[in-house]
């Protein structure tokens, strides 16, 4: 699916994406007393709880099966069994979610046949669920590592049991733990049962302890796992994920559960087609909360559009964020000048066009399969207004004197990447307010009056 | 209080046998028991109550072993070790890493160190930058030398930069691209320095083997190059000091100021014009001896630059060690100037001492770091009166807990013997031992022990844990069972105690602090441990309705 354009051979320098495991430790992290397991060798893990860990400031334990050379050269079966025991010793989980690394997926490590029979028959106590995801970052970054696990879930802990039960999927994607915790909110809203997958919303945003935790509480519980396939619908979100495999389709195809592929819910567009749909499933009406939100949210617009009426943004990260920014963006006003995502899933192009039919016309420039260094360039030429993504955009923002907004992740150079509500009103109000501020300290700040009144 | 003096320490046990206090023995028994048999058997030569058991011997640690799958470690991997450790912090060499993308992209700017390009003529500092070849799939099947010959070029054509490495990751090896040959046909065609290093992530048991690696790299590709006799006296080398936070620039301060002239730095505030000179010095000081004492080895056979340890992370670490080279060079022109130095810096120091004490006096410290961090913090924290109660590294050797004398013993097992020992011999032009045999004896019989290092329990007091690789599970239960003032580690262990309500300093990061090291770092640090400690943030913990039940009872009941 690569775009063929791109030059043979370009080294990444500063790049803009992540590795797949990274992507399937946010989904297992997400499910209730869970443990993710890479494996490989130890390294990967190590970087990846770092890169969790500095975002979240949170604890994340993240298992391996901790290869050594000989384990590179002549397998890794007896590692990853003796992991697996180790972690049900220490952890008493309830699921231990498997993914591959490049080296696992290198020498052809097929876990699924590694671990066939190896089960409750192995141990006296309770014997967890075991999912294992092949996430091989040489084909992929952290979002295909991210959906490919919900999948690889829903594929082995999904049933129909035929008692339909009233009850929504949501397949949130990989958004913050405020986000999780909004959705949940607006989906209660509409008295209606839910299952989300993943749910970090407090295992990645946890209480101080009162005492120890070998697994902070919460995510999504196996049971409700269980009963996706019994739900009425599933809500699935990202334009790019709804063309590719996901599990809301697998759960459709094989259970006849419906599923709706909508945006991210960034802004009010996406936000009223997810409200929409919610509407359509439950048969009830938008509750009077959302009406009021999205009224304030309209009327700051009104109060606010002259600020930031054609400034022009660099937008940067997962493609389904991008979309899902450009879309609010565009809808404000703002020309997201550049639309920038290591991904390379061939679909972006379209997808922004879809949202802005004349964004060529209008001069967006749309990169897929980006680095830093390839953004710069771009950048430099139409010397933006401020820049929005998340931290790795600093660098060259900075030396650019624009403002960074920060956004998805990671965030490492900031507080509160998980308290960042990007969906619905509430998140579309958020944004506007620090994108509207950021635009109007800038002015005033170069300002030679330096004005104080709007 | 003036550094406490190895026997004072050895006379001083840790007695905290209040009823409360858990006998460390009796803790070790309650870990252990949570393990697997034979995950406890090894895990119980790795816990060890320190005690000193004869004049000279103390206990037997494990250490450098693989860490058992499933057991959530502090530990990185080779590649780790080699690429972001030891050559991550020079400034103007193109560090190109050959894998797939993630781990390049988590090795990018994630330590801390700092640099001043202006003190090197070109100012070249790619150290924002991470270059990858960023590997997909058509070069794992059909092979990833072409596209790291194009990523040479790529980034030859663009930054025009003296040197360049190139780091293989796991996926590398095994695929079988050979580095060393497509660097060296680099090297021929673009006429400067280009050399690469087998780090992949499974070698070794930690970071410690990427170290060795980046050792012999450094070693057989650039010291040497030049060799330019700069101008100056006393010079020195000062190995093992990663500049985070600015230490090094505070070191280069007091150095300076002492008139001890420093050649190059390995590998903080470091250009590879440093490194390519620094067999001209006359004598190497190790800070981290885990990280770079292969360098000080090789560099004494080659050239007879004969070497010591140092401590600059504590004012009376930092003094002993001024002394200590002053006493090496034995000139009284620069024992006369350390002295001096010492005592214009000390005053402040000892001030700061006296503000934080009555606050932190008795009150416990535990650290896991690295190879070197757990062992030099410590007398820092004695300077402040707390008690370094718990220590331990995360991928040390034996030599690096016990002293080299150790060292003979050791058994050199699989994951050791896949990490490639030089043959080093003089160099036929080059070699000149900077001291005779005789002044090397006259120099340890005044207690000048060259080519050393202690170790780290030595430095202990009876009574104290120490515990190799430790684990997220043991460091739950040291902070449930002691309650320490203070916990020092890294990120991954940040939340986790601070979870628990207990402070975490990080040294690995310095959690944007330092400099600590020298004079001004010591008092940066008082000031720092004391601000975490007493912050009024723990005082919120609990809510008022939990520290007085009967109140939320009475309300209950009234409604
Ligand atoms: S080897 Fe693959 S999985 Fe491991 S850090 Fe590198 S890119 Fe990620
Ligand atoms: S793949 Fe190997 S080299 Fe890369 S991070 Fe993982 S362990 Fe380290």
């Amino acid at each position: 699916m690569k775009t063929q354009e791109k030059i043979e051979y370009k080294a990444t320098s500063n790049a803009c994406k992540l590795c797949s495991p990274l992507g399937a430790s946010f989904v297992f992290r997400g499910i209730e007393r869970s443990i993710p397991l890479l494996h490989g060798s130890q390294g990967c893990s190590t970087y990846i709880r770092r890169y969790l860990i500095s975002h979240f400031n949170e604890p994340v334990d993240i298992a391996c099966s901790n290869f050594t050379e000989e384990t590179a050269v002549f397998g890794g079966g007896a590692n990853l069994k003796l992991a697996v025991e180790n972690i049900i010793k220490q952890y008493n989980p309830k699921l231990i979610g498997i993914a591959t690394t490049c080296l696992s997926e290198t020498i052809g490590e097929d876990v699924p046949m590694i671990l066939k029979g190896y089960n409750k028959k192995n141990f006296d106590e309770n014997f967890p669920e075991i999912v294992s995801v092949s996430t091989p970052s040489f084909s992929g970054t952290h979002i295909d590592g991210f959906h490919s696990a919900v999948r690889a879930v829903v594929d082995s802990i999904a049933v129909k049991k035929k008692i339909s039960a009233k009850q929504i999927n949501i397949f949130p994607g990989m958004l913050s733990p405020a986000d999780l915790r909004h959705l949940k909110e607006i989906v209660s809203d509409f008295s209606t049962d839910y299952v989300m997958l993943p749910d970090y919303s407090d295992t990645f945003a946890g209480p101080l302890w009162t005492e120890y935790q070998e697994i902070p509480e919460g995510g999504t519980k196996l049971k409700k796992i269980a009963s996706m396939g019994d739900a009425v619908a599933s809500i699935e979100f990202g334009r790019i994920l709804a063309e590719e495999e996901s599990a809301g389709k697998m759960l459709e195809s094989r259970f006849n559960v419906p599923c709706h592929s909508l945006g991210l819910p960034i802004g009010i567009n996406e936000t009223d087609a997810f409200l929409k749909a919610l509407e359509t499933i439950t048969g009830k009406p938008v509750p009077e909360k959302y009406i009021q939100e999205r009224g304030r949210l309209i009327d700051s617009y009104a109060d606010g559009h002259k600020y930031v009426f054609e400034a022009r943004a660099v937008v940067y990260g997962e493609e389904d964020l991008v979309t899902g920014l450009a879309s609010f963006l565009s809808e404000i006003g703002i020309i997201p000048i550049i639309c920038a995502s290591g991904g390379e899933s061939g679909l972006l192009r379209q997808k922004i066009l879809d949202i802005i039919p004349d964004a060529e016309k209008i001069g967006i420039k749309i990169i897929e399969g980006a680095d830093f260094v390839e953004i710069n360039e771009e950048a430099k030429k139409i010397d933006p207004d401020f820049f929005i993504g998340n931290s790795k955009g600093y660098r060259i923002a900075r030396e650019m004197k624009k403002p960074l907004i920060r956004v998805g992740f990671p965030i490492h150079d900031r507080l509160g990447g998980a308290r960042i509500v990007h969906v619905g009103y509430r998140g579309a109000q958020q944004l506007f307010d620090i994108i509207s501020n950021t635009i109007i300290a800038t002015r005033q700040d170069t300002s030679p009056v330096g004005y104080t009144y709007m | 209080m003036e550094a406490l003096s190895r026997k004072r320490i050895d006379e001083e046990k840790v007695s905290l046998d209040s009823d409360e206090f858990m006998d460390p023995e009796t803790l070790k028994l309650e870990i252990l028991s949570k393990y697997p048999p034979k995950v406890a058997r090894k895990k119980a030569k790795q816990i060890i109550v320190n005690r000193k058991e004869t004049e000279e011997k103390y206990p037997e640690i494990q250490a450098n072993v693989r860490t058992v799958p499933g057991i959530i470690s502090q530990r990185g991997c080779c590649y780790a070790g080699c690429k972001g450790v030891v050559m991550g912090p020079t400034r103007d060499i193109i560090n190109l890493t050959h894998g797939p993308i993630g781990c390049g992209f988590y090795s990018w700017l994630t330590r801390r160190n700092q640099t001043d390009p202006s003190t090197t003529p070109d100012g070249h500092n790619f150290m924002n930058y991470c270059f990858s070849t960023d590997m997909e799939e058509r070069e794992i099947i059909f092979g990833g030398e072409k596209k790291l010959r194009a990523a040479i070029q790529e980034a030859y054509d663009i930054f025009k930069p003296k040197m360049i490495s190139v780091f293989a990751t796991c996926p590398v090896g095994l695929i079988g691209d050979d580095v060393h040959a497509v660097t060296r046909e680099m090297e021929e065609k673009l006429g400067i320095t280009i050399f690469g290093f087998s780090c992949e992530g499974y070698k070794g048991v930690s970071q410690s083997a990427g170290h060795h690696v980046a050792n012999n790299g450094l070693f057989q590709h650039v010291i040497g190059l030049d060799n330019t006799v700069k101008e100056g006296d006393y010079k020195v080398n000062l190995l093992g000091e990663y500049n985070i936070g600015g230490d090094a620039f505070e070191i280069e301060r007091v150095l300076n100021k002492c008139g001890i002239k420093l050649i190059s730095t390995f590998s903080g505030n470091s250009s590879v014009d440093f490194f390519a000179n620094s067999h001209t010095a006359d004598l190497n000081l190790i800070m981290c001896h885990r990280s770079i004492n292969y360098v000080a080895e090789m560099m004494e056979k080659k050239y007879g630059i004969p070497w010591f340890k140092i401590n600059f992370l504590s004012a009376g670490g930092m003094s002993r060690s001024l002394r200590k080279i002053a006493e090496y060079y034995g000139e009284q022109k620069l024992i006369d100037r350390v002295e001096e130095v010492i005592a214009e810096e000390m005053p402040a120091v000892k001030k700061a001492q006296a503000e934080v004490r009555p606050r932190l006096e008795g009150k416990l410290a535990m650290m896991f770091v690295g190879g070197s961090r757990a062992h030099h913090y410590q007398e820092m924290f004695r300077e402040m009166g707390m008690i370094p109660f718990c220590a331990g590294y995360e991928f040390a050797h034996r030599d690096d807990y016990e002293g080299r004398q150790v060292l003979p013993n050791l058994k050199v097992d699989a994951d050791s013997r896949n990490i490639q020992e030089l043959e080093i011999e003089k160099d036929p032009e080059r070699y000149n031992p900077r001291i005779s045999a005789e002044e090397f004896e006259a120099l340890e019989r005044n207690n000048i022990k060259l080519r050393d290092y202690e170790g780290m329990m030595t430095d202990m007091p009876s009574g104290t844990i120490v515990i190799d690789d430790i684990s997220q599970y043991e460091t739950e239960s040291l902070l449930k069972t002691y309650k320490p003032a203070v916990f020092c580690a890294g990120i991954k262990e940040k939340y986790t105690v601070q979870k628990h309500g207990i402070p975490m300093k990080q040294l690995h990061s310095y959690d944007n602090g330092g400099p600590y090291a020298a004079y001004r770092g010591a008092i940066n640090f008082y000031h720092e441990i004391d601000r975490m400690v007493n912050s009024k943030v723990w005082d919120h913990i609990k809510a008022p309705w939990e520290k007085s039940p009967e109140l939320a009872a009475r309300y209950t009941y009234q409604s």
